[in-house]
């Protein structure tokens, strides 16, 4: 089995609205802007506002995190992580095999049994909270290397994924000495290791969703990041080594899918948590089957995004913008599907038009990019390959002229009107800036229309009617509902999907089950 | 000759500020020994009134920020403390506790801070619901903070004492007047010099130090006060406090410190003690197209 990383993803965050971090006041005046003769003393070019890279700095070579120690990969080989939206190397990062795997693994049991789990849960909570302020001390320099690493804009990492995973560690860190309020009446117990793979899409975040919780459970980790985006991980390594965390504890290991496999097949692994996409976890579900091995499953989604003629059509314009061109489309719950209710499809599409026009597109690392660089290539390729079969299915494509770096990998903000239901680009996640445009006529068939895909991950409405937004959240078979907003992310707030989009949740009370055995 | 050391004024703390008591009047606190410590403020009627007054202008404020929000100032009361613990240490050591007590008593201080600032996104978890009432209606209920809290602090833990019983409040957006250990009142007022350098926004917490038969019936008959804690009140004048509190029908909620102990974490720590501080609201909408 090969468990390459994973496209799906997700992420939470608190008080962060992201329609405010996809501002309006980034529109581009390249046009309307030209300067004349008579202004020639002014230059009303476009002035980029790039963040520091100078405050920090990465080391050249990154190896294994196993044991509280930072250790060379028994394969003796490493491989060069990049920028992608300059295609230059950031580091060498180690490439983890099974007996790496196997060395993480027999130390996490053995900080499990001689140490972690023994520990006063309310001594494990301060180790938790620790890892908190920690990563709020470091957040700039975490931003700005996952920005580097993942192409995502910085305004992104900066407001959203960073301060979402310190926030993350801070809330778990509270439930340590306070399970049985989660568990009443039950003895609750930790599970032991877990063996825990996430994607490149919010990658710090998804490490902070998978480790927080399982430590504030009392079991210990072997964490394998996605292959395209180690760094923050691994600065996340020297957290913990800061934070004092006993060795062991949290143990992780770079490479690609062959390492991801290595850490399923595991005998020593008592729970694998995977975020990525369904077909990789398909394979894992298969794999753990007959094992004992308890499984949670974040998986892909194709989320409809359900706009009623009575919106606040500008609010749910910006809303679809938000839901699908957030860090270049590469998130498990956005908003692909767009249903807008037949009589007002002109005004959306037109506003839409508008409006990708003015999404800026570019450097990563300038304050103002609203859409940042494809992750890599190879998701660059399948992105591309989507959208051409929606083109040769006879759908009508619009895309923003905007121009973009020679070097780097990057995808225009696109949409496609004129989708039949049956196309790939309505079934099939594209983890890209794409979006389908669909319509309806009632709010049975929107139902009908919303829940017609395998996947079951979130969803949008979008109506000034209270008492529809709740029946249609009744009738949506989806982790996630977000009515007259999209993307919001919370520590406090379970998420996760139904159908194949995954089961098990994370966030909140209920993202707690995953890691505790329950007597 | 040697250096003569600087005496710290032990007033008040109101409103984000150390007034001395508007009455003028002191008195003196005693060291085991018998020796003078210090001439602590003798709180007045008027005290409490400003007190109440200005925690009754934070409340908003306090209870609107996030639970996120309020749990790490929270987390920071409890760094504060930690740095200062050897000061806080002393304050107690002279107040009569031992090294070793004194000592134990301050790591539960910020053990307690933790513990309550891991609860303020959790509480309303565990004490709301989602209700499945018969009929196409949406319908849950959520807890609420109830106001202006009065915690009459008992007169032995001090620190700890008084501790436990305003994390709770504070921690589910209740502000807090409190009057401190009448015998041990230093320790509560230098702890208070925590508060006010831990973001705690002015009038969430306000400490009346002075003579406690004079000032508890005052709480409990103020008319802006939502709820009264009796943990420090004497036995003997609880049933006449509960009978005061009627007149605005105020929330009355003793812990038993004196048989239960304030040691034990397990026994001396509890949501439910910020449940006590909460209202329960139920919201009614109907589901349909």
């Amino acid at each position: 089995m090969k468990a390459e990383e994973g496209s799906f993803f997700i992420l939470h965050p608190s008080s962060f609205i992201l329609s405010d971090i996809m501002s309006t006041t980034t529109i581009e005046t390249r046009e309307r802007l030209t300067p004349g003769a008579a202004s020639s003393a002014i230059s009303w070019d476009y002035a980029p506002s790039l963040e520091a890279t100078d405050h920090f700095r990465l080391a050249s070579r990154y190896n294994l995190f196993i044991g509280g120690k930072f250790v060379e990969p028994h394969s003796k080989k490493w491989f060069a992580t990049i920028n992608p939206a300059t295609e230059a190397t950031l580091a060498e990062i180690a490439e983890g095999d099974a007996h790496d795997v196997d060395r993480a693994v027999t130390e996490a049991r053995r900080a499990y049994d001689k140490v972690w789990r023994k520990i006063a849960p309310s001594e494990r909570a301060k180790y938790i909270f620790r890892i908190a302020r920690l990563i709020q001390e470091k957040s700039r320099a975490l931003a700005v290397v996952e920005t580097m690493n993942g192409g995502k804009p910085i305004k992104e990492s900066r407001d959203i994924d960073i301060p979402l995973a310190a926030a993350h560690f801070f809330y778990y860190a509270g439930w340590a000495d306070k399970l049985e309020y989660a568990f009443p009446n039950r003895n609750v117990s930790p599970i032991g290791v877990a063996g825990q793979i996430i994607p490149w899409n919010f990658p710090l975040l998804m490490a902070a969703w998978k480790i927080a919780p399982a430590l504030a459970a009392g079991n210990t980790v072997v964490l394998k990041p996605a292959e395209t985006t180690p760094l923050t991980s691994l600065l996340l390594a020297e957290i913990m080594q800061e934070a004092d965390l006993p060795p062991g504890v949290v143990n992780i290991v770079t490479g690609a899918g062959g390492t991801g496999a290595a850490l399923v097949s595991h005998e020593g692994v008592d729970k694998i948590a995977f975020t990525g996409s369904t077909d990789v976890g398909k394979r894992i579900q298969r794999a753990t089957a007959g094992t004992g091995k308890k499984l949670t499953l974040e998986l892909g989604g194709k989320a409809p995004n359900i706009v009623f003629e009575d919106a606040p059509l500008d609010q749910a314009v910006e809303g679809i913008i938000n839901g699908i061109y957030f860090n270049q489309g590469h998130v498990c719950c956005a908003g692909s599907r767009l249903y807008v209710q037949e009589s007002v499809l002109e005004p959306i599409i037109r506003k839409l038009r508008d409006r990708i026009m003015t999404l800026r597109v570019g450097n990563p690392l300038d304050k103002n990019t609203d859409v940042g660089a494809i992750n890599s290539r190879a998701q660059l390729e399948k992105i591309q390959e989507l959208v051409d079969s929606g083109v040769e299915e006879g759908a009508e494509m619009f895309q923003s002229a905007c121009s973009v770096p020679d070097k780097g990998f990057w995808f225009r903000p696109t949409f496609f009107t004129g989708v039949a239901a049956s196309s790939r680009i309505a079934q099939e996640e594209i983890f890209g800036p794409v979006l389908s445009v669909l319509t309806f006529r009632t709010p049975e068939e929107a139902i009908e229309k919303a829940n017609n895909t395998a996947y079951g991950l979130s969803a949008g409405i979008w109506t000034e009617k209270g008492s529809r937004i709740l029946k249609m959240a009744s009738k949506i078979r989806a982790g996630v509902i977000w009515a007259n907003t999209y993307n919001k992310f919370d520590p406090t707030s379970p998420f996760g999907g139904f159908k194949e989009s995954g089961f098990g949740r994370e966030g909140g009370l209920h993202g707690l089950a995953p890691y505790v055995k329950v007597s | 000759m040697p250096r003569l050391n600087v005496r710290k004024t032990y007033k008040l703390y109101i409103n984000g500020e150390f007034p001395r008591t508007e009455s003028g009047r002191s008195y003196a606190v005693m060291s085991k020994g018998g020796e003078l410590l210090a001439n602590a403020s003798r709180g007045s009627r008027k005290d409490l009134r400003n007190a109440v007054q200005a925690a009754r202008k934070a409340q908003s404020g306090w209870g609107g920020k996030t639970a996120y929000n309020r749990g790490q100032i929270l987390y920071r009361i409890a760094e504060v403390c930690e740095a200062r613990a050897a000061e806080l240490i002393d304050e107690l050591r002279r107040a009569g506790s031992s090294a070793a007590e004194a000592k134990r008593e301050v790591e539960q201080v910020v053990d307690r801070w933790v513990y309550y600032a891991g609860w303020s996104d959790k509480y309303p978890q565990v004490f709301s619901s989602v209700n499945p009432v018969a009929g196409p209606y949406y319908n849950f209920t959520i807890p609420e903070p109830t106001g202006v809290v009065g915690v009459v602090a008992p007169e032995t833990p001090s620190l700890l004492g008084l501790v436990s019983r305003i994390a709770p409040a504070i921690v589910g957006g209740n502000v807090v007047v409190a009057i401190t250990s009448e015998s041990k009142p230093l320790p509560a007022i230098t702890l208070a010099e925590c508060f006010e350098t831990s973001d705690v926004p002015p009038g969430v917490i306000n400490l009346i130090s002075g003579i406690k038969s004079e000032l508890v019936p005052w709480l409990a008959a103020h008319m802006d006060v939502n709820a009264i804690d009796t943990t420090g009140v004497v036995a003997d004048a609880i049933a006449k406090v509960q009978q005061t509190a009627a007149e605005n029908v105020k929330r009355v909620v003793h812990f038993d410190g004196a048989s239960i102990g304030w040691n034990d974490a397990r026994l001396s720590q509890s949501p439910y003690a910020i449940f006590d501080f909460q209202e329960l609201k139920t919201v009614w909408h109907p589901m349909g197209m």
